[in-house]
Formats: structure tokens, C-alpha cells, sequence
């Protein structure tokens, strides 16, 4: 057995605490416990394949290089209850294993990730085209996990892609890496008659900044920081789900106070992200009064939510084992302005949503079939607006959303509209949590209905000891956090060897679910595109890493 | 309410920045300022500096200086040292040259650098004063950058009453605003893209990535940031960089900022309080 496996094994089996299902729940809202399984790397296709027969969520492939030149590959998968991680090993200079994407089509994109930073390859992929880091062929590869890094600067090819399907009248459109307008750097290949759109691929490298290697630089202090920045728009979710692990591999709970303001800050965060995905509906309808408007909440949305904390995305607040302090704004305060600013968002949203010239464009565009999502496993408003109601806030509820109820929004017609529907749920939903994490908060804490900077609210108190952080210092092991981002499931895998981080993989819905993105474009136009993009609501610095 | 008296209702919500300060203030965290910015031993020094994750903070015998290029607003020196480092609530942090984002010891770099940088940039731009178009390109962001830079265009800030508007084609724009760390599959577009661009034009780095590489820096895939790559006149810090940030250095590199003011009969200093 090599030391991959061994190390594999280990974290399973050593601790009598964490045998089958070795973490309990702790965090911010949902956490994962985590299962661990060990297989020969020949068996993993077929371990995986059974788990998605008997129900389980194929939830992405994770590769780490380990000190000896190895290689672990860890495929999650979302169950029932829990998270199960099937590991295999690869010996050192071993580079093909058999591929899951035959039977686990979901897996398509993971194995082209794996093969980009590793340059391990699948046997019997379709097409292992190169997706985040396009390198020429026999360079090294930054094979994150291990000593080091290659050290320099690896430049990509960037060749254009070949056209992939031919005819009289077609022409390629490159739109992207540049775009017309302030947008996220991603590349769509456009093959078109003009309006018909026969072939659509992405490519997200451009953006790729080897987050994952950065992780493994950085001191636990440090990587919650990082974790903020993978994908800015959800700083809140991802700090969260990378603080979830530790939390899992210390064995700590987060204090009541710390988990509510998790969600109060959380929800906010879901609300900002699907009022933006609403603004660039509205850009695209040409509903320059809504647009106007939507974009004016979300700016008080943020100036709020920088009020609260000091951050218009709410970077700093979450750290491991809890949240860095009060909130430095009245509680009562803020319940008032966020009364506000509901029934302004409820009323304009609501009247979009009987507005003719709006949904007509939504309606029927970017249509995802239930089967297709469900055998992709698409995660967030993508999903359940194909009715797939998965939401880790529901599936594997921790406190505090176990006791401020929740339900999952679902819509069934799998288009833009869908999508649309599930989110103006989600706001209504998400205003009211955030109003119920707060009040009950200002209730425990009366404190924190003063004002900062007066004596009253300083008893509120900092540090350990206090209501906002206990000390969480991870034992060695893996575990995976997970949260509900406003993007969809997001994933941290977690894995600490000897105090540091060994490796910290986030798998965010946004790679996830944009690997579904060509199949929105059954029967539609270049037009839609924009709705169909907007509704999807995805960050590429999530799917570029 | 039909949406034309839904767009009348709340009446005037845009800020008058920056003829008028603005209220935006309370709680904001534009930048760190040294407090204490006297030296110490070799240990009070290393322990000072070690405070920071992306080691923006160095100290020597002549004092503490804060690199505002380098800091990510994390917080970590203002929650460990209050003694010696707090939030300033302004974001007026744009500089004309990178040693004008280092504060503290020593004041905000060469003074007659600046004046030079100043001087130079305001000859260059003299054509575009009434009217600028914006092209926007993302080198790395994270994403939130994107959004703030959006946010210029909502009622709040609306930065077309300034005469500033942001266009899709590089044949069209006057100043080129680049976000992210600068990543080694952006540099052949980022070139392209300044290259396309008529004189006179102006680059500016939005955020601290985009001036330094922030905390992602350095990886396999990143540079330090986008002035190895492109001739960067205005520097704006922030991770990312608020609306205000951006706003104010876009005036900046427009040399609108003090004609602004005047106008108003406000002064030249003084951010949006």
C-alpha cells in the first residue's frame, strides 16, 4: 500500500470517533459529515457508478499530489446524509486510470481538470480538451498538493479552438475572453447560422489563477482570507464552507450567536446575487425602469450589508470556529432598514413579474430538461428550477437552519423563467431569515441593540470565552464543508496533514453547473443568450480556479 | 403602479460626489492608516509586520509603512496592533504613481515624482475632459470587482452625469480598466486590447489585485498584478475597490477632480464623508 493510501485510510480508521461517518455537524448552517472509502484506482469508475445507481449525487473528482510524487484521486459524492469521499491512489509516475465519464457523465469536466493540473489522464474519455490551464504538451504541471509548485510562471497555449461543426452559412463568433460590456473574462466559442446556435463551448482559462496551489502556501489564518477570494460575489458562502471543514476537524461548535449572524450575513449575500442575476434580466428585457431600480436595492443591500461589518461583501466576518466579532451596526437598526428595503424589492419584483414584455423573453428560453439536470446533478437555482430540490440548507440542515425553518423553492419548466421563479422565492425566503437570525440575536444579546462605540454595546465582547469564536485547531484528516451558496452547493474539501493544509479544494456550483450551459441552447437564439447566461447566475472565477 | 411612476417615486437618490461630500461613510472601511508610525527595535519591527498576510506592511529604524497597493483591507493589523494602525473611512485611495500608495513613515512617497506623474498625465488628457468612454477588461478578478465597477452605472453613483460612459468597442475607449491579478492567459488579450485603443489613453488598475496581486499572488498563473503589462497611470486599491474607490480615481486620472470641486466652491481635499 503506498503512503497515499495508507494516509487515506488512516483518517478514516485511526480516530475510533470518525469510523464510518466521522464528523458531526457543526457550523454555519449546513455541514457535511463525511464517509471515506478506499479503492483501487481500476475499481474507482465502477465504485462511483454503483453509489450513483443506489441514489447518491456524483458531486465532482478531486486529484492531490502527495510528498512522494503519488497521486490521490478523491471523488465526492453528496448522499442522503452525508458526503462520501472514494479515494484511490495512484503510485508515483502513474498517469491513466480508467475514466468515470462513461458511466458518470457528470464527471466530464473533472476529469479534464485533473488531466490540465496533473496531466493524469482518463482512459476512455470522450475528450480530454484542455479546460483550465491549456499547457503544450510535456510541460510540467503545478499538480497542487505537492512540494512546492512548479515554481515559475506556466504561460497557455491560446490557440483558438478548431470550428467543430461545418456547413454553408456557418461562422465562428469568439465571444469572449474581452466582452462587450463589464463582464467576468470567459470564452464562449459561437458556432452559428446567425440565429440557430448548433455548437456552443466554454472556456474558462483565462481566468484560471491557481487558487488551488495558492491554498496549499498559506497557514490556516491566511486561507480563510483566500477562501473569500475564489469567488468574490459568495465570499460569505465560501468562508463558511472552508471554516465548516476545520470546524469538523477540530471538533468544535460554533456559538449560537456566531451561526445566526453566519445566516443573517449569508442570506444577504443570496439576496444581492439573485437581485444582480434580476438586473441583468432587466438589462436584456430592455426594463430600463426596473433595471434602475433592482440595482439601486442592490447598492443599499451592500452599503448595509458594509454598515453591518465593514465589508460590502462581508469579507472578514466568517472565520474558523465562528465570526470575528458583533455586528458593528444596531441590530434594530438594521431590522428597520432592511424592512425597507424588502418591501421596496418585493413590490418592484413583483411587479416585473406580471410585466408581459419581461417574462416573454424568459419564458421557454434556455430550457433545461428534469433528466438532463438530474443526471448532471446540477446544484442551486439551476437545479430546482428543473425541479431538482436539492438545497444543502434542507438536505443536511444544521443549526441554526434546523430551527428557523426553511423550505426549498422548486419550479418545474426548467426555463429562465423557472430559474427566475425560484429565485424571487429565495429572496422572500432569504429577508425573512436574515429577520429572524437578527431579531432573535438582538433578543439573547440586548447589547447589540446600542450602537457601536458606546459602552453598552462593547459588553457584547470579543474573542474566545464570548459568544463569536471558539478556538478551532484542526486534528489531521479530510473532511468536507459544505454550504449553500446564492451559485448552489459549495463544497470544500479540506485536508490537514501534520497542522498544515495539505490540500483545500473548493468545488463550487459554478464549475459544476456551467459544464450544463451548452445544454440550455436547445432551439434557441443568439439573443437569448444574455437571458439564458443571467439565469444560469455564474461567477467563471468559481469555475476558473 | 405603472413603472413610469415607479421610477419617480423614490425622487433624486444619486450622490452629488464630487462636488458635495457624500454621507456614505458610517462603518466604511476605505483604507488602513498608520497611527503610530515611529520605528522600533528589530523585534517590535518583525512582529509589526508580520501581522499582515500579504506583507504589506514593512517596518524599519525610519518608521512603519503601509503599502495600500498590497493591503487586501483584511483588518488583521487594526484588531492585533490598534496601537499603531486604524480604518480611515475615506475612500480617496487612488494614486497617480504606485510609491504614492505606500503611507506612513516617510509621507505618501516622492513629491516631486507625483507632481511629475501629475503634470505629464494632465497633458496627455486634456482632449477628454468633458467626455470619457470606459473599456472595462477583467485580467483575474474575483468576481466582486466586476460588480462594483457596474455599480458606477446604477442611480446611486450614475457617473453619466459626469460625462463618463462605458463602451464595449476599444476603438471607442479613452481609458482602459483593468481588474484582477494579472493572469498569464490574460496578457496577449490585455495587450491587444491597449493596443486598439487611440491616443491619448489612460490605464487604470482597479483594485488591489490589479496593482499588486493581493493575497492570490504568487501562483504558477499570476503576475503581480497588471503594471508589468501594461503602462498603468492611475492606481486604485481595494479588494475590491468600491464604487467611490474607482470614481475617484477615474476623476483622478482625468484631472477632473480639483476643477470639480472649484466649480463647487469645495475644497480639493476630503473624501466622500
Amino acid at each position: 500500500m503506498s503512503d497515499a493510501q495508507a494516509h487515506a485510510v488512516g483518517t478514516g480508521d485511526t480516530d475510533p470517533g470518525r469510523s464510518a461517518v466521522p464528523t458531526t455537524s457543526s457550523g454555519p448552517g449546513p455541514t457535511s459529515a463525511s464517509a471515506q472509502v478506499v479503492v483501487a484506482a481500476t475499481d474507482l469508475a465502477a465504485t462511483v457508478a454503483d453509489q450513483v445507481e443506489a441514489g447518491g449525487r456524483f458531486a465532482g473528482l478531486v486529484a492531490t499530489a502527495r510528498p512522494d510524487g503519488a497521486t490521490t484521486l478523491q471523488a465526492l459524492l453528496v448522499r442522503a446524509k452525508d458526503v462520501a469521499v472514494i479515494s484511490a491512489a495512484l503510485p508515483p509516475g502513474a498517469e491513466h486510470y480508467p475514466s468515470l465519464t462513461p458511466t458518470v457523465p457528470a464527471a466530464d469536466w473533472y476529469e479534464r481538470e485533473v488531466h490540465d493540473l496533473f496531466g493524469i489522464v482518463a482512459d476512455g474519455h470522450p475528450g480530454l480538451d484542455p479546460l483550465v490551464l491549456p499547457l503544450p504538451h510535456g510541460t510540467v504541471r503545478p499538480r497542487p498538493g505537492g512540494p512546492g509548485g512548479p515554481g515559475r510562471v506556466l504561460h497557455p497555449d491560446t490557440a483558438p479552438l478548431p470550428a467543430e461543426v461545418a456547413g454553408e452559412g456557418l461562422f465562428t463568433i469568439p465571444y469572449g475572453p474581452v466582452r462587450s460590456g463589464v463582464f467576468e473574462t470567459i470564452e464562449y466559442l459561437v458556432e452559428t447560422f446567425g440565429e440557430d446556435i448548433p455548437s456552443l463551448r466554454t472556456r474558462v482559462h483565462y481566468k484560471h489563477r491557481g487558487i488551488d496551489c495558492r491554498f496549499g502556501a498559506l497557514g490556516l489564518d491566511d486561507a480563510v482570507l483566500l477562501a473569500e477570494r475564489v469567488e468574490g460575489t459568495a465570499s460569505v458562502a465560501h468562508a463558511a464552507a472552508f471554516s465548516c471543514a476545520i470546524e469538523q476537524l477540530a471538533g468544535v461548535t460554533v456559538p449560537r450567536p456566531a451561526q445566526l449572524l453566519r445566516v443573517a450575513h449569508a442570506e444577504l449575500e443570496r439576496i444581492v446575487n439573485h437581485l444582480d442575476s434580476m438586473v441583468r434580466h432587466c438589462e436584456g428585457a430592455g426594463q430600463a425602469v426596473a433595471n434602475a431600480r433592482l440595482s439601486t436595492h442592490k447598492e443599499r443591500l451592500l452599503q448595509l450589508r458594509s454598515r453591518l461589518c465593514g465589508h460590502r461583501f462581508g469579507r472578514g466576518v466568517v472565520v474558523p470556529g465562528g465570526v470575528s466579532g458583533p455586528p458593528s451596526w444596531p441590530v434594530d437598526t438594521t431590522l428597520s432598514d432592511l424592512e425597507r428595503l424588502e418591501r421596496a424589492v418585493r413590490s418592484d419584483v413583483g411587479a416585473l413579474m406580471v410585466t408581459p414584455s419581461f417574462l416573454d423573453r424568459l419564458r421557454k428560453t434556455g430550457p433545461l430538461p428534469p433528466q438532463v439536470v438530474a443526471e448532471h446533478g446540477a446544484v442551486g437555482p439551476v437545479g430546482r428550477g428543473s425541479g431538482l430540490a436539492a438545497d444543502v440548507r434542507a438536505d443536511r440542515p444544521a443549526n441554526p437552519y434546523r430551527t428557523l425553518g426553511f423550505e426549498v423553492a422548486v419550479a418545474r419548466d426548467g426555463d429562465a423563467l423557472a430559474r427566475q421563479h425560484v429565485r424571487v422565492t429565495e429572496v422572500r425566503q432569504s429577508f425573512h431569515l436574515v429577520r429572524q437570525a437578527l431579531d432573535e440575536l438582538g433578543e439573547e444579546l440586548p447589547a447589540l441593540r446600542a450602537r457601536p462605540g458606546t459602552s453598552q454595546h462593547a459588553a457584547a465582547g470579543h474573542g474566545p470565552g464570548h459568544e463569536w469564536w471558539t478556538p478551532a485547531v484542526p486534528g489531521d484528516g479530510i473532511a468536507v464543508g459544505a454550504v449553500e451558496a446564492p451559485q448552489g452547493e459549495l463544497l470544500y474539501l479540506v485536508e490537514v496533514a501534520g497542522g498544515r493544509l495539505a490540500r483545500v479544494k473548493p468545488r463550487c456550483a459554478s464549475f459544476h453547473n456551467l459544464a450544463l450551459f451548452p445544454a440550455a441552447f436547445q432551439g434557441d437564439i443568439f439573443t437569448d443568450f444574455v437571458f439564458i447566461e443571467a439565469s444560469f447566475g455564474l461567477s467563471p472565477a468559481g469555475a476558473a480556479g | 403602479m405603472p413603472w413610469v411612476t415607479r421610477g419617480l417615486s423614490d425622487g433624486i437618490v444619486t450622490t452629488r460626489y464630487p462636488r458635495r461630500p457624500d454621507g456614505y461613510g458610517d462603518g466604511f472601511r476605505g483604507a488602513v492608516r498608520t497611527v503610530d508610525p515611529s520605528g522600533g527595535d528589530a523585534e517590535e519591527a518583525a512582529a509589526v509586520a508580520a501581522v499582515c498576510p500579504t506583507g504589506a506592511i514593512h517596518v524599519d529604524r525610519a518608521g512603519v509603512r503601509l503599502d495600500r497597493g498590497r493591503c487586501i483591507l483584511c483588518g488583521r493589523c487594526v484588531a492585533e496592533r490598534p496601537d499603531r494602525f486604524a480604518f480611515d473611512p475615506s475612500p480617496e485611495v487612488a494614486g497617480l504613481t504606485r510609491a504614492s500608495l505606500v503611507v506612513g513613515a516617510d509621507g505618501p512617497g516622492d513629491a516631486s515624482e507625483l507632481a511629475e506623474a501629475r503634470a505629464a498625465l494632465a497633458r496627455r488628457v486634456r482632449a477628454l475632459r468633458r467626455s470619457v468612454h470606459i473599456r472595462h477588461v477583467d485580467a483575474g478578478s474575483d468576481g466582486a470587482a466586476e460588480w462594483e465597477v457596474n455599480a458606477l452605472v446604477n442611480p446611486l453613483y450614475d457617473v453619466h452625469r459626469l460625462g463618463i460612459f462605458f463602451t464595449a468597442s476599444p476603438r471607442h475607449a479613452d481609458l482602459l480598466l483593468v481588474t484582477g491579478v494579472g493572469t498569464a492567459a490574460m496578457v496577449e488579450p490585455l495587450q491587444r486590447t491597449f493596443e486598439a485603443m487611440p491616443e491619448p489613453r489612460v490605464v487604470l488598475a482597479a483594485g488591489t489585485d490589479a496593482t499588486s496581486g493581493g493575497l492570490v499572488h504568487p501562483t504558477y498563473a499570476t503576475g503581480g498584478g497588471v503594471g508589468d503589462v501594461l503602462p498603468v497611470d492611475v492606481w486604485v486599491p481595494g479588494s475590491p475597490p468600491s464604487p467611490f474607490s474607482l470614481l475617484h480615481g477615474i476623476l483622478l486620472g482625468l484631472g477632473l477632480l480639483d476643477d470639480r470641486r472649484r466649480a463647487a466652491g469645495g475644497t480639493s481635499s476630503g473624501g466622500p464623508r
